[in-house]
């Protein structure tokens, strides 16, 4: 390893050949600012466009000043990070992006979470000596993200996600000079665009550019109706990131926190979305395994892999860019919509309810959730399963909003019969925890054995595509498993060229599957805390006395009641579905 | 989502061959974008979209790569496009009321097109002919050390 | 043109040979000097030789040649590309274009060299699409070279395989910076990248790339030939060769001159350009486009070469060379280049994005006279960031317009902002129609036609014009049969 030796504000340092200016400053815990700069190193997802100028340094010798982000370190390089020169530099380019910012920052919804106003206090900026026109462009509002870009700054972060690490390709910059932005082809709105709803560019966006739809006016609305009952139910992922919103360490689980917090807001029976996570395991682990008994019987119809279906912005990626490959996912509905179907059809009569007075809500650390909730095809005339979608972002803005002191809350039980769930159900919120909820379940009933092992820690980590064989009594299944949808392109395409050789893939759109999704706490590019809210839900798991989702005596009851067993012809009607082609379609006109 | 692209069959077989031509590579945009434009006159919407689909790019890149050139245009031009060459030769000779006066006589802007589709307006900088400073081009045909007054009579020569 | 001071390198065979005749360019020497390089000299000697030379790059930035190309010969890689640079985009400079059209296989046959000195078998050539006569003859040329096997496999019998295509440029500025260039042949956005990497280390379809402007290549195989020591003695201590310049504006004689470095303006304008128009007095000379700045009388006797340019405050760039006289304001001279580089600044870095147009909306408030001395320091502060924290060449050089008229030409910034006073009768805002009481005669034509009823007296009595209405559209001065107004 060949090691450079530089000083940096006085202070002599070693590093690697090939570290930037930037990495070797925080090294020596000298914080040079940025803006631009994204880093998820876990995941070598990188964006360093150079191109705001913040972390500019002095670098003695050069004519210029240098941004450390790309500035790589040379032998004997001296560095200046606060020199008069580079401060008054960083500063004037910090007022020219406010010179080109609306001044809404009281009523912004990034208010206290923006990078740049943060920037701009760290700065100390109490003036802006080059007022000018601003550029402005069209709000446009789509049904999970609100695009406010006379807010862009042009750090391109959104762009690389939606590009490199996505391959959504529903963003770009266009345009140039003062116009230039990143928007939809012809600013288009999102909607009409190739756009998953996966929210990855809200989660990167350092201001108020790019932000949630925000249900939780309607939610409190519905709490205020006294002819409501009204339903929640938490993802997985929720549990492991809402403490970060209120002070708590990365990976604080607060599952009995959130759910006496939801109790004080009013919400008539507090669910948990892992309930329908057990029950999406029996459907789906049943739907594999009869898909496979049947292939390895030799029916050459049946469609292999099976894609897991769970996270709908993987749904809306596949409808739109592989239309053609849309009966190899499983058609078992999400969690979430499953939740929903039970809720409206099964609790509501059993309380004796009508679900029309029945508000379900959801807390999901998504935002295509807000899209999903509202497909038509997940409506009864009008009244559609899952009412209200709302983030976590959302839920603590509640919390905060209702005044509870969410740090001194009881820990708190979840309501039954919809809020029992097994640890298989918990570990949905990280990537690889479907597919292995799904082999726990499918292992024992395909073998009729008990497993000595519930861990399969072969099929977890953070790795973009990982892969594993498990042992079903002989029968080697093959597991591929992928985050970020730019990796799913690529199993996509093996297996539309006739290459892949798994039998079930696990698919989640968000890098890290939930815990990283565009609905949760923002990261600010801290791989760490995805790491801790994983650990978080392995867990939760691990604690759990029931681990596997067929022993979740409350999911036996349903069948027992209602269903009568995994894909009957109630399960196919309320919690399977079918997809769409929603390619972009050439017609010819003459 | 599920946008949906309406253009004539001939159009839609032109650009596949223009892509064709250029063996449907990504790299080739720019060039494919050239072709289409001098076939069709301007790049609207529905042939950015073919565009990107034949060459297997996002739409939202190849309208980044068309909203960046001066030279691409998503409006039609008029049947006699008039470039003003704004170059430091030309401005410096008077260009500017040149412009004034195109932009007078034509009631239009920079950027626009006369309502019976003859003219339209652009500026260009620099077209390498700074000794005819200022010059203009009505499509082709270059106009040396044009004055303001002469402009009527140089639209004259297209309105017979 | 006077030409006893000129000295045609670049442009030996413009105007002299048929440019779609192969045959009238090997008849003047035309590929003995890739000959040469193949059978007799080989890479390391051909480097060597063009390091001696001393030749910098033409396009502006003036980095030495040899050095370039000693760079991406020693990166190794399956496939390198030499690519030359013809997007000339600076408002008046069109050297490339003469030399293009005039003599395109000179360009060819110097990309051939520098392939096999850098060991590439790929060219490409980024021209821009304004420039249709150019690409035809440079297809014609190409074409031709194809067919004498001095482009294509086994070059001169050698294992050399070497072939040029065209990219076209589609109007941006920005594209002559070459990792823009580079991003805009991938088909991309003409966004630039922060060096390093180097082109030459990854460049096109990130392979090593050796990009050099039109005239730099022109300049080559009279190089090779007529030897390093030849060429060194030409020009000054560290600037070689000859220059092309592009002489435009308020110049007798316009139009393309080559000089050999070291020669001063005046020779330039007065005894080539045959001095100033009309018989006005000289008042500035812009030389490097929307990068360099304007030079004053005082500046007259420098020697032109890439130093002395900068130390003036101005740089070569690629050659243009647009006179200015008494007639032009020097505050809207620096607006205009400015509104050029909002106009073409690819929007990725804030300095140029947002700076630059700070940087015009404060002379645009210059020139209507509502500029205050606060803003003179607004302009110059800020000029000095951009500078410093641009990503580009383009937006690190962009403020110098306004800094090289500040320097020379304050008192014409105190005028517009302390006496509204523009003395070039430039700015509109400034100007002021006045009636002079003795010439008038009252026959009421001007305030007849005045569009806004400015314009007020009897018949037979002289008239005025009420300032606070006048739109100074200039009617008033076209109809006045008696002289009797006048613009101050």
């Amino acid at each position: 390893m060949d090691i450079v030796k530089l000083t940096i504000d006085n202070k002599p340092l070693e590093v690697e050949k090939g570290t930037t200016v930037l990495k070797a400053a925080r090294k020596a815990k000298i914080e040079i600012p940025t803006l631009c700069y994204f880093e998820l190193d876990g995941m070598k997802i990188e964006n360093k466009p150079g191109g705001c100028r913040v972390c500019v340094v002095e670098i003695a010798g050069r004519r210029n000043l240098a941004p450390a982000c790309t500035t790589v370190c040379t032998e004997g390089m001296v560095v200046k990070t606060h020199s008069i020169r580079a401060l008054n530099a960083r500063r004037t380019v910090v007022e020219l992006m406010l010179s080109d910012h609306p001044f809404d920052c009281l009523i912004c919804a990034k208010s206290g979470n923006c990078e740049l106003q943060t920037l701009a206090h760290k700065l100390g900026i109490r003036e802006i000596h080059y007022q000018g026109a601003k550029s402005t462009y069209r709000k446009d509002t789509s049904p999970a993200i609100i695009r406010d870009i006379d807010k862009c700054i042009l750090c391109r972060r959104c762009e690389m996600m939606c590009n490199d690490v996505q391959s959504v390709g529903a963003l770009s910059g266009i345009y140039r000079g003062f116009n230039a932005v990143v928007a939809p082809a012809f600013e288009m709105n999102l909607e009409k665009s190739t756009c998953t709803y996966c929210g990855q560019c809200v989660s990167v966006c350092p201001t108020g550019a790019l932000t949630e739809v925000d249900h939780s006016r309607n939610v409190i609305n519905s709490l205020a109706d006294p002819t409501k009952i009204v339903v929640v139910q938490t993802a997985p992922a929720v549990r492991a990131a809402l403490g970060e919103e209120f002070g708590m360490e990365p990976g604080s689980l607060v599952t009995g926190k959130m759910v006496a917090a939801l109790r004080r807001l009013g919400f008539n029976y507090v669910f948990d979305t892992d309930f329908a996570a057990d029950l999406t395991i029996m459907e789906e682990g049943t739907e594999l395994l009869d898909r496979l008994g049947k292939f390895l019987k030799g029916d050459k119809s049946v469609k292999l892999p099976i894609l897991t279906s769970c996270c709908p912005g993987w749904v809306n990626f596949f409808e739109a860019n592989f239309p053609e490959m849309r009966d190899i996912p499983s058609t078992a509905k999400s969690p979430q919509q499953m939740f929903g179907a039970i809720a409206k059809n099964y609790f509501a009569k059993k309380i004796g309810v009508d679900r029309k007075n029945m508000v379900v809500v959801s807390v999901m650390p998504c935002l295509a959730k807000k899209y999903e909730c509202a497909r038509e095809e997940f409506s009864v005339n009008g009244d559609p399963d899952v009412n209200y979608s709302i983030s976590t972002r959302e839920l603590a803005d509640l919390i905060k909003l209702a005044n509870i002191d969410f740090n001194s809350l009881p820990e708190e039980d979840f309501d039954r019969p919809l809020g029992e769930s097994t640890g298989a159900s918990v570990i949905f919120g990280t990537t690889g925890g479907v597919i292995e909820a799904a082999v726990r379940t499918a292992y024992e009933i395909h073998t009729g054995k008990t497993l000595n092992k519930v861990d399969f820690t072969e099929l977890r980590g953070l790795e973009n595509i990982r892969q594993a064989s498990i042992d079903f009594n002989g029968v080697s299944i093959n597991i591929g498993i992928a985050h970020g949808l730019g990796n799913a392109r690529k199993l996509l395409e093996d297996i539309r060229a006739g290459k892949s050789k798994f039998h079930a893939i696990e698919i989640m759109a968000c890098p890290g599957g939930c815990i990283g999704g565009g609905g949760q706490p923002y990261h600010h590019g801290n791989f760490e805390i995805l790491k801790k809210r994983a650990a978080a839900l392995y867990q939760e798991d691990a604690e759990k006395p029931l681990r596997k989702s067929h022993e979740n005596p409350y999911i036996k009851q349903l069948y027992e009641e209602f269903l009568g067993k995994p894909m009957s012809e109630i399960s196919h009607h309320l919690l399977h579905t079918h997809y769409f082609d929603k390619s972009a379609e050439i017609v010819v006109n003459e | 989502m599920a946008a949906k692209i309406k253009i004539p069959e001939r159009k839609l077989q032109e650009l596949k061959d223009i892509c064709k031509s250029f063996n449907n590579e990504k790299g080739e945009l720019i060039n494919v974008l050239h072709k289409a434009q001098s076939s069709f006159g301007y790049l609207p919407a529905e042939v950015q979209e073919v565009i990107a689909q034949e060459l297997n790019v996002s739409v939202a890149h190849v309208f980044g790569v068309v909203s960046f050139y001066t030279f691409f245009t998503m409006k039609p031009k008029g049947e006699f496009p008039i470039s003003v060459c704004l170059g430091t030769a030309c401005y410096v000779r008077g260009a500017e009321k040149v412009l004034e006066e195109f932009k007078k006589h034509l009631k239009i802007q920079v950027g626009e097109t006369t309502a019976d589709g003859k003219f339209s307006i652009s500026c260009l900088r620099c077209v390498g002919a700074c000794g005819l400073a200022p010059v203009v081009m009505v499509g082709d045909k270059v106009y040396g050390r044009v004055a303001p007054e002469g402009v009527k009579d140089i639209l004259a020569e297209y309105n017979g | 043109m006077a030409t006893h001071k000129q000295l045609r390198i670049a442009l030996r065979n413009c105007g002299v040979i048929d440019p779609e005749k192969i045959t009238d360019y090997i008849e003047r020497d035309g590929y003995s000097a890739l000959a040469k390089v193949i059978n007799e000299l080989g890479t390391v000697r051909t480097i060597d030789l063009m390091k001696k030379s001393g030749l910098r790059g033409r396009g502006g930035g003036g980095f030495p040649t040899g050095l370039k190309w000693e760079i991406a010969s020693k990166n190794y890689a399956d496939q390198k590309y030499v690519v030359c640079n013809a997007d000339e985009g600076d408002p008046g400079a069109f050297m490339d274009r003469s030399v293009l059209e005039g003599d395109p296989h000179s360009v060819i046959e110097a990309m051939a060299i520098c392939g096999f000195s850098i060991g590439a078998t790929k060219g490409l050539v980024y021209i821009r699409a304004e420039y249709p006569l150019a690409i035809e003859r440079l297809k014609i040329a190409i074409n031709q070279a194809r067919e004498y096997g001095l482009l294509g496999k086994n070059i001169f019998g050698s294992d050399f395989d070497f072939d040029i295509e065209l990219r076209y440029g589609a109007g941006a500025f920005v594209c002559g910076e070459e990792t823009a260039l580079i991003h805009s042949m991938e088909g991309k956005r003409g966004e630039p990248t922060v060096k390093p990497p180097f082109p030459a280390e990854s460049g096109y379809l990130e392979k090593p790339t050796n990009v050099n402007n039109v005239e730099t290549f022109a300049n080559i195989p009279p190089i090779i030939l007529k030897g390093a020591e030849w060429f060194a003695s030409i020009g000054s201590e560290k600037s070689k060769g000859t220059k092309v310049f592009a002489l435009a504006g308020k110049i007798n004689n316009v139009g393309l001159i080559e000089v050999p470095m070291g020669t001063t303006l005046r020779e330039v304008i007065y005894d080539i350009g045959g001095g100033i128009k009309d018989g006005k007095e000289f008042k500035a000379v812009q030389t490097g486009g929307p990068s360099g700045g304007c030079l004053t009388k005082k500046h007259l006797d420098t020697a032109i070469d890439y130093d002395n340019l900068i130390a003036a405050g101005s740089m070569m760039g690629s050659g243009g060379m647009v006179v200015m006289d008494e007639d032009d304001c020097m505050v809207s001279i620096a607006k205009f280049y400015l509104e050029f580089t909002v106009e073409e600044s690819c929007g990725k870095c804030t300095p140029c994005r947002i700076g630059n147009k700070r940087l015009f909306e404060i002379l645009e408030k210059i020139t209507e006279g509502k500029g205050t001395m606060e803003d003179l320091d607004k302009l110059r502060n800020l000029s000095n960031t951009i500078k410093d924290t641009a990503l580009c060449g383009l937006g690190q050089t962009s403020p110098n317009p306004v800094l090289s008229t500040m320097d020379n030409f304050m008192d014409e910034y105190l005028e517009h902002i302390n006496e509204k006073r523009c003395r070039a009768s430039q700015c509109k805002a400034l100007t002021r129609y006045i009636i002079d009481a003795e010439q008038c005669t009252g026959c009421t034509i001007c305030a007849r036609n005045c569009p806004v009823n400015a314009i007020k007296g009897e018949r037979k009595q002289p008239h005025t014009i009420n300032q606070d209405i006048c739109i100074k559209c200039g009617v008033c001065y076209e109809k006045c049969k008696f002289n009797a107004i006048s613009v101050k």
